[in-house]
């Protein structure tokens, strides 16, 4: 969607990462999203985690569907490859490629349209597999490109732009996570970049299905008085309840923290993720808990935030299938075939 | 319109068909097996047809053998033997009876004697009667009760008993108690035909030995085989009939040819998804990501994927589809055979797109086209159909032995390596360097300059985004001579020369066998045409030869529309007028009476003449 190249000059002084990587290195495309939108401050959160983690920007693979959310995959790390496939069909394309190989990094992005309506089946089976990748929902309640409809997580008596009021119950991503056996269950706020970043990262650590639902305004058709997805109404009415920081390995936890208010939840390639308790009660490791606490706090018109749900020891689609450890699409051919001696033990049974 | 010799002539051996009523879910399967397999086994040439319901059990089901020492592999059309074993359609199958045949029926409750026929020789066995004075338990009482009239056809029609003995063997090689059981079940029936009536019947089976280097397998195991031999590492599918045992045939040989030695983990993965839409997304996400991945499906599981094909054609990604062809339209009748997607399948998707598609005529070719689907996909970057179809697809057909060469090597196409991309100053996607249409393409992960966005809205040759005209029309011309670059490399129309200037006859996959031999019936009529069997498409320069040279030319294919004849008018140049079909549709395989009378309705008589 890019009709202005964008200027690969980088500062000297900018500062790299372990890779010797700046955060430029990490950039897409320019954006040709509504100036003030949402999901460009996703796509920076995106870029800061990347560079952050040191990821080899070729070891990302960024899966998209169709609307405003799926053009972002265009926006950052462009040195990872990008498949922009069919609208709602994202997750079978993810499926696949995770299949062929299991090594990579997965991000798929996906809007409120995109999962919930069109896509909901396969958002729905994504998870059932548990298929190791981040899958960023950027939700803001509307149909963008095709000027402002009502999407599936619109909020009953939430209004459109020219004023109609939206009279259907939200599909709400992470409560259907939690119903649907979802493995990493966070919610976040595009315009709060601390939560999201870490969140991001922690996502990428999970081996599973990590699900970012992130509320995400539309500053052209759902960021005006009676939304319930504007910058305004989301700013005064989201509620942090576990926080997310992210520990490399081999570096100590510095932060001082309350003792226990914190959870240190330890992922598969032994990095660390701190879980910041801020309601103390909470307990982002008891499904139904999260699911009550939640809908509770819907009904008040509170979106709580955060990593509401994580079980890190799930098998994952991989490990379930019983896959072998090299990449199935690096095998070499001779252990794929029986050769001609194989054969003839196999026609014995036809004949 | 065969006219064969008559019912009790000597030359009926090893030249007859068996049709077999029985009840669905009652195991009858092994022993209709069975009975085929022991006389291919005795080298004598048959073919298998199963008429079966979409249904788990209680509803009628049919198996026909055909025993041609000729080698005919086509439904005959006729019935010299019925084994009725239903009664809910003992009516109508003993109306089915040829005159001068046969019928076998279970005696042990009366049949009403107005269905009593006087032109065919009926034999009462009290088939139910024999089990229950012999065998325990109601469920094996049923099952055996197959295994006894198998016994009974051995004896009447002079089966070699020690083959069908040592097949049972094979059978239940572990299961000893059940290997006693059947083999006292098979020699109770062979016996109690032997005491009360005369045989063997005229018509009957002596050994041939026309079945040595030849194996009886269906189309979806065969290409199940291919898919394994091809190195395909991704299955991913939504169970459909009769697309299913194409890939627990698949799932089978992994387990066993698959699994790593050292770890027990597997060199494959399958996929059974949510819906087709998913099938086709994880087949396209896989090979994308440079997997060979491929998914069986039908009729409706095309009409489902049609929009990520049309993704995978514009974006340039390898898939192989399977449609294992049926009934339709929309639900149709799922358990009987058509040629019928052939349209669908060629333009699939919405917008200007073309695919490539193989046209399998047996099992043999099923495996052997399998495993070229994979190479033309990954080569043209783009989807390829193997239409086969549930005659060929489900039933068990005698093939010559399928052969591997070790010396084979998967022709994985344009892929740039990590040393490729290292030396080259800058990767574009869409860019035809070559001249032959194909563009290269590069894997994720293996070097950042590979790096490119997939996408199915409009591109440059560059793989930019466009919405500009010239850039777009750029790469959709050259995906049109990328099918033109199909052409010289799919499978060639097949040519069987029989001396014809002015007939010829077009057919495909599964209405070979009919065809052949209708062509053998119409030579001894006197009339002589060339064949021609399309084996892909897009069709090749031989086609367009052909067809330009034949006066009239009858396209004989299984579908009420001519799809087959359609696809010639739109992408040859032959004029239409000079196509004539043969169509049959009504479900069930082929026969050559179709195609004879087809023929012999709409030549002058002038024609008939010469050489009568």
């Amino acid at each position: 969607m890019s009709f202005i190249a964008k200027p690969k000059i980088a500062h000297p002084g900018l500062p790299k990462n372990e890779l010797g990587l700046t955060r430029r290195d990490y950039e897409g495309s320019m954006s040709t999203l509504c100036a003030g939108c949402g999901h460009d401050s996703i796509t920076a959160a995106v870029i800061e985690a990347c560079w952050q983690m040191s990821m080899r920007p070729e070891q990302l693979v960024k899966l998209s569907g169709i609307g405003c959310s799926s053009k972002t995959t265009a926006y950052f790390v462009s040195g990872g490859h990008g498949f922009n496939s069919v609208h709602g069909r994202m997750p079978s394309i993810a499926t696949g490629a995770i299949a062929a190989n299991k090594d990579l990094h997965y991000i798929g992005v996906s809007g409120d349209g995109d999962t919930l309506s069109i896509g909901f089946g396969q958002f729905a089976h994504a998870m059932r597999r548990n298929l190791n990748m981040l899958y960023i929902v950027e939700n803001n309640g509307v149909y963008g490109l095709t000027k402002g409809q009502f999407s599936a997580s619109a909020d009953i008596g939430s209004k459109a732009k020219k004023g109609e009021e939206n009279l259907q119950p939200p599909i709400d991503p992470v409560l259907a996570a939690l119903t649907l056996g979802g493995t990493f269950v966070a919610r976040s706020f595009s315009g709060d970049k601390e939560q999201l970043v870490p969140l991001i990262i922690a996502g990428l650590k999970h081996r599973g299905f990590a699900l970012i639902d992130v509320l995400s305004p539309c500053v052209t058709f759902n960021d005006h008085e009676g939304s319930t997805k504007s910058y305004e109404f989301v700013r005064d009415h989201y509620d942090e309840v576990v926080h997310a920081d992210f520990v490399p390995p081999a570096r100590e936890i510095t932060a001082q923290y309350a003792q226990g208010d914190t959870m240190p939840v330890t992922m598969h390639d032994g990095s660390l993720i701190l879980l910041r308790k801020l309601d103390p009660s909470y307990d982002p490791r008891h499904r139904g808990q999260a699911f009550n606490y939640l809908r509770d706090k819907l009904a008040q018109n509170e979106f709580v935030t955060g990593l509401i749900y994580i079980d890190e020891k799930s098998p994952d689609f991989h490990e379930v299938s019983g896959t072998t450890a090299t990449p199935v699409n690096q095998l070499p051919f001779a252990k794929l075939t029986p050769g001609s001696k194989g054969l003839e033990k196999i026609l014995s049974r036809y004949r | 319109m065969q006219h064969a010799a008559s019912p009790d002539s000597p030359d009926r051996i090893n030249d007859f068909v068996i049709k077999l009523a029985n009840v669905n879910g009652t195991g009858s399967a092994s022993a209709n097996t069975l009975l085929m397999k022991s006389m291919f086994r005795m080298g004598i040439p048959v073919m298998g047809k199963n008429y079966f319901p979409s249904n788990i059990q209680g509803l009628p089901t049919w198996y026909e053998i055909r025993i041609s020492r000729d080698g005919y592999v086509a439904r005959s059309g006729r019935i010299d033997f019925m084994v009725a074993m239903n009664a809910e359609t003992y009516a109508k199958d003993v109306k089915e009876v040829s005159p001068g045949g046969y019928l076998l029926y279970d005696s042990t409750w009366p049949r009403p004697a107005l269905l009593k026929r006087d032109d065919i020789t009926i034999f009462g066995v009290p088939l139910a009667r024999i089990c229950n004075e012999t065998f325990q338990g109601v469920r094996s009482r049923i099952l055996l009760k197959n295994i006894v009239y198998a016994g009974v056809l051995g004896a009447l029609l002079d089966i070699d008993l020690d083959v069908m003995r040592s097949l049972l063997g094979e059978s239940y090689a572990n299961k000893k108690s059940l290997l006693d059981s059947n083999v006292k079940a098979l020699e109770l029936g062979y016996n109690y035909a032997k005491e009360h009536f005369q045989c063997p019947l005229p018509l009957r089976v002596t050994r041939m030995d026309m079945t040595a280097n030849h194996i009886l397998i269906d189309g979806n195991t065969a290409a199940a085989l291919g898919c394994m031999y091809a190195g395909a590492t991704v299955g991913a599918w939504y169970p459909i009939t009769p697309s299913t045992s194409l890939m627990d045939g698949f799932k089978s040989f992994c387990q066993k040819w698959r699994i790593d030695p050292e770890t027990g983990k597997r060199n494959y993965v399958i996929v059974q998804c949510e819906d087709e839409l998913a099938a086709i997304g994880t087949v396209i996400g896989a090979a994308w990501n440079g997997a060979r991945a491929f998914t069986p499906t039908s009729g409706p599981g095309i009409s489902l994927m049609n929009e990520f094909i049309g993704l995978a054609y514009y974006a340039e990604v390898p898939a192989v589809i399977f449609d294992i062809q049926r009934v339709g339209p929309s639900t149709g009748m799922p358990t009987r055979t058509q040629q019928c997607d052939l349209m669908i399948a060629a333009y699939a998707s919405h917008g200007d797109t073309r695919h490539v598609l193989l046209f399998p005529n047996s099992p043999e070719e099923c495996f052997y086209m399998a495993v070229h689907a994979f190479d033309l996909a990954e080569r043209l970057q783009t989807p390829v159909f193997v239409m086969s179809d549930l005659d060929i697809g489900m039933n068990d057909w005698m093939c010559p032995d399928l052969k591997w060469d070790d010396a084979y090597a998967p022709d994985r196409g344009k892929v740039l390596t990590k040393e490729q991309l290292e030396q080259i100053d800058k990767f574009y996607r869409y860019f035809d360097k070559d001249g032959d249409a194909i563009p290269y393409r590069t894997l994720p992960g293996t070097h950042p300059k590979g790096a490119y966005f997939t996408r199915g809205s409009g591109h440059t040759q560059y793989g930019g985004y466009t919405e500009d005209s010239t850039e777009y029309q750029i790469v959709l011309d050259r995906l049109k001579r990328k099918f033109d670059t199909a052409k010289t490399l799919v499978p060639k129309a097949m040519l069987d020369s029989r001396g014809s200037t002015s007939l010829g006859l077009v057919s495909l996959g599964s209405c070979d066998g009919a065809v052949r031999e209708a062509l053998d019936l119409l030579r001894r009529r006197g009339v002589q045409i060339d064949y021609m069997r399309v084996r892909a498409f897009p069709f090749g320069q031989e086609v367009e030869d052909f067809l330009a040279s034949r006066s009239q030319v009858f396209v004989v294919e299984q579908n009420r529309d001519a799809q087959l004849r359609s696809l010639l008018t739109l992408e040859t140049a032959v004029e239409k007028a000079k196509l004539h079909s043969i169509l049959h549709y009504s479900g069930l395989p082929m026969s050559s009476s179709v195609i004879v009378d087809g023929v012999l309705a709409s030549i002058p008589e002038k024609r008939l003449a010469v050489g009568g």
